[in-house]
């Protein structure tokens, strides 16, 4: 190859990358000029902008790749193919090392250090399990992970071994996943409705109240008993933490119906059909056969739910915002970072949430990795 | 010889009449009315909620703050049904550049992570280079990492630096907790790809990256598109990243955030509140119901994202 054409080459690559980063540079600095979209209807202006941004960060990333790989392929030969891996992964490395590794240590260090002058390092901690507040999310946390995996796993495997003998198999199957499309946030939104409470004596428009008072209604003209007053409940300790676990039971049970309803179309029909042939009634099939060979599927709908509950966050500090005695460790962290700007606090409790989620996580990866899913 | 005479067995007492069930062509045991009762009660609770809320957003404001939304469903044509709801919250209110604010924030949030991704599964997968395993090790282990263990560090970072508040910001901040989870699905996948395929490919003359975009990328797409959906309803549906990085102020929020300070706000406004979520819904629910397929795959593989 002669030097002219790698001086050839060079410059191309040279080329290309100005090129990419005066593009995105430009694009940025357009996107977040707020003069440039001043002349427009705002509804065209906002268009205009999301169209750019989608287009920058779409074609940008691609863009840069790009650059890269044409400097890379500029450079003599020894170096690119040495340097070549590096290409491909180190751009993933170095956004975990930025937005993973880097902060995570920062929590941690920050935990300890961020304390009062002359306190322990252990300072944060202390005043974490002394303070009554914490002790309350920490037991809040506890209520939610006992309840809310265990029966969405329930709800989801009876649903499921029960939906795969009918017609509307699939119909049925669609409604019951769907709220896993929706977000926390609607999720809440949707069940504030169903929690609306309306003082007694005016009309329910809550279906809960309505159903209850209806009742209440029913049982009292029968004498059983004198009635009953609708209930505020998401206002009414310790009924209200109850409530806000069912949202999130609602939400997760679509999941834990679908890898359980694969895992039992799984089961091999030679398994059940034998034991048909003995005699084995349905549920002794169901609890003796089905349930045995699901048992990996289980486990990792029931921690993968349970690490999902204890960061729960967003349903809670939409409906209540904490109050009411419903706060988890999760919605404190975020009062103690913008309400009470107390980083050496929430640091604390983001690494009690790990040590929390660690020991899950570890059972839930080494049983895909089981499963065969994944690397 | 053993098996032989069990299958001759197992047809003959097959072909005998069922004693108790009635079954199915294919063996199962027909359900009966308590278990059709109960798929009906579960059914009815999982959209009963859901179903109010859309028909209390077409309900106007005095039938849906004074009624249940189930006197509208008896009386159907005692009701005045109106689009108004939705006219009001998408032309007055911030919703429809929250709607635009979140596309501009899902689509790249999307697009970035499985780009960097499918680099790094490719590069991982099928090259040779000191630190490999190290390297892969930590980034897989990272899924372990709640991401409420990066908020302080970042925030103190993005205030520094200014990134609070941009829609590059929110990006790289999804991207980042997307990652891990991203290259453990496209690892997963590209290195099972056949071997035989990039030989022939360098043989004849095609660079790595030039294998990777006309080979692999579309030879991975199945794995692409669960990480895709997966990836797009989480960001779509997000709130905490989106609350910290990217905030409430009107330029820059998203749908969740919106509907959040609506709820906040205007609680009471029920007519409105209900059009805003639903309209917060659509999105989400057509991608997933026209992509469940794909969907239910990322869900297996996805379910361990931190």
């Amino acid at each position: 190859m002669t030097a002219d054409r790698v001086g050839l080459r060079m410059a191309r690559a040279f080329l290309v990358v100005v090129v990419t980063f005066a593009a995105l540079w430009f694009g940025l600095g357009f996107l977040s000029d707020p003069v440039a979209f001043e002349g427009m209807a705002p509804t065209v202006s906002k268009l205009t902008q999301a169209v750019i941004a989608i287009i920058l960060g779409v074609a940008g990333i691609w863009a840069l790749f790009y650059a890269g790989n044409t400097i890379l392929e500029a450079l003599p030969r020894r170096a690119t193919e040495t340097l070549r891996p590096y290409l491909f992964v180190m751009p993933a490395i170095a956004v975990v090392g930025l937005y993973l590794i880097y902060p995570t240590a920062g929590t941690v260090v920050t935990s300890f250090t961020d304390v009062p002058e002359g306190a322990g390092l252990l300072h944060n901690y202390t005043e974490a399990f002394t303070n009554p507040d914490v002790l309350l999310n920490l037991r809040n946390n506890l209520i939610w992970l006992l309840i809310a995996p265990a029966v969405s796993v329930v709800i989801g495997l009876v649903f499921a071994g029960l939906v795969d003998r009918i017609k509307l198999e699939s119909l049925a199957k669609s409604f019951v996943f769907m709220p896993l499309a929706i977000s926390f946030v609607g999720a809440a939104v949707i069940w504030k409705f169903v929690y609306a409470w309306k003082p007694e004596g005016q009309e329910q428009i809550g279906i809960l109240n309505a159903i209850w008072v209806w009742a209440g209604g029913i049982l009292a003209d029968l004498g059983v008993l004198q009635g009953v007053e609708p209930v505020a409940w998401l206002q009414k300790i310790p009924m209200n933490t109850f409530a806000l676990i069912a949202i999130m039971i609602w939400l997760q049970v679509g999941f834990a119906m679908v890898v359980l309803s694969a895992a039992i179309k799984g089961v091999p029909s030679e398994l059940t059909e034998a034991a048909r042939i003995d005699g084995a009634s349905e549920q002794q099939i169901f609890f003796r056969i089905t349930i045995p060979s699901i048992r990996g599927a289980l486990l990792v709908v029931y921690t993968t739910i349970a690490i999902a509950v204890l960061k729960v966050f967003d349903i809670i500090f939409v409906t209540t915002g904490g109050n009411f005695d419903t706060s988890v460790v999760a919605v404190r962290m975020y009062q103690e970072m913008f309400r009470f700007r107390n980083f050496g606090q929430a640091t604390t409790l983001a690494v009690i949430l790990l040590v929390a989620v660690i020991p899950i996580m570890v059972v839930n990866i080494r049983n895909l990795r089981r499963q065969g899913i994944g690397a | 010889m053993t098996v032989v005479a069990n299958e001759e067995t197992a047809t003959r007492i097959e072909a005998k009449p069922p004693k108790k069930h009635k079954r199915r062509k294919d063996g199962m045991v027909k359900a009966g009315w308590l278990v059709r009762l109960s798929v009906l009660l579960v059914v009815l609770m999982w959209t009963l909620p859901t179903m109010g809320l859309l028909i209390n957003s077409f309900r106007d404001s005095v039938d849906s703050s004074s009624t249940g939304w189930w006197t509208s469903v008896f009386s159907p044509f005692a009701t005045e049904w109106t689009m108004g709801n939705y006219e009001t919250v998408l032309t007055s209110g911030g919703l429809f550049d929250a709607l635009i604010n979140s596309l501009i924030v899902t689509i790249p949030a999307t697009v970035i992570p499985i780009t960097l991704a499918a680099f790094a599964a490719y590069g991982f997968a099928w090259m040779r280079f000191r630190g490999r395993g190290l390297l892969f090790g930590i980034l897989v282990g990272l899924l372990v990492v709640p991401l409420q263990l990066s908020l302080v560090p970042l925030l103190q970072v993005y205030q520094g630096t200014g990134l609070t508040g941009s829609f590059v910001g929110i990006w790289l901040a999804h991207t980042g907790f997307g990652l891990p989870l991203a290259v453990f699905i496209l690892y997963g996948f590209i290195s099972q790809l056949p071997q035989d395929l990039f030989e022939s490919a360098y043989i004849d003359g095609a660079s790595p990256f030039t294998a990777f975009t006309k080979l692999v990328l579309p030879l991975s797409v199945p794995a692409l598109a669960s990480f895709a959906i997966f990836q797009f309803l989480w960001v779509w549906n997000d709130f905490l990243v989106a609350l910290v990085f990217l905030g409430t102020s009107s330029d820059v929020a998203v749908l969740t955030i919106e509907l959040a300070s609506i709820v906040g706000s205007r609680g009471e406004a029920y007519h409105l509140l209900t059009a805003a979520a639903f309209v917060s819904m659509v999105i989400p629910l057509v991608v997933f119901l026209a992509l469940q397929r794909y969907f239910v795959r990322g869900l297996l593989a996805g379910s361990v994202k931190g």
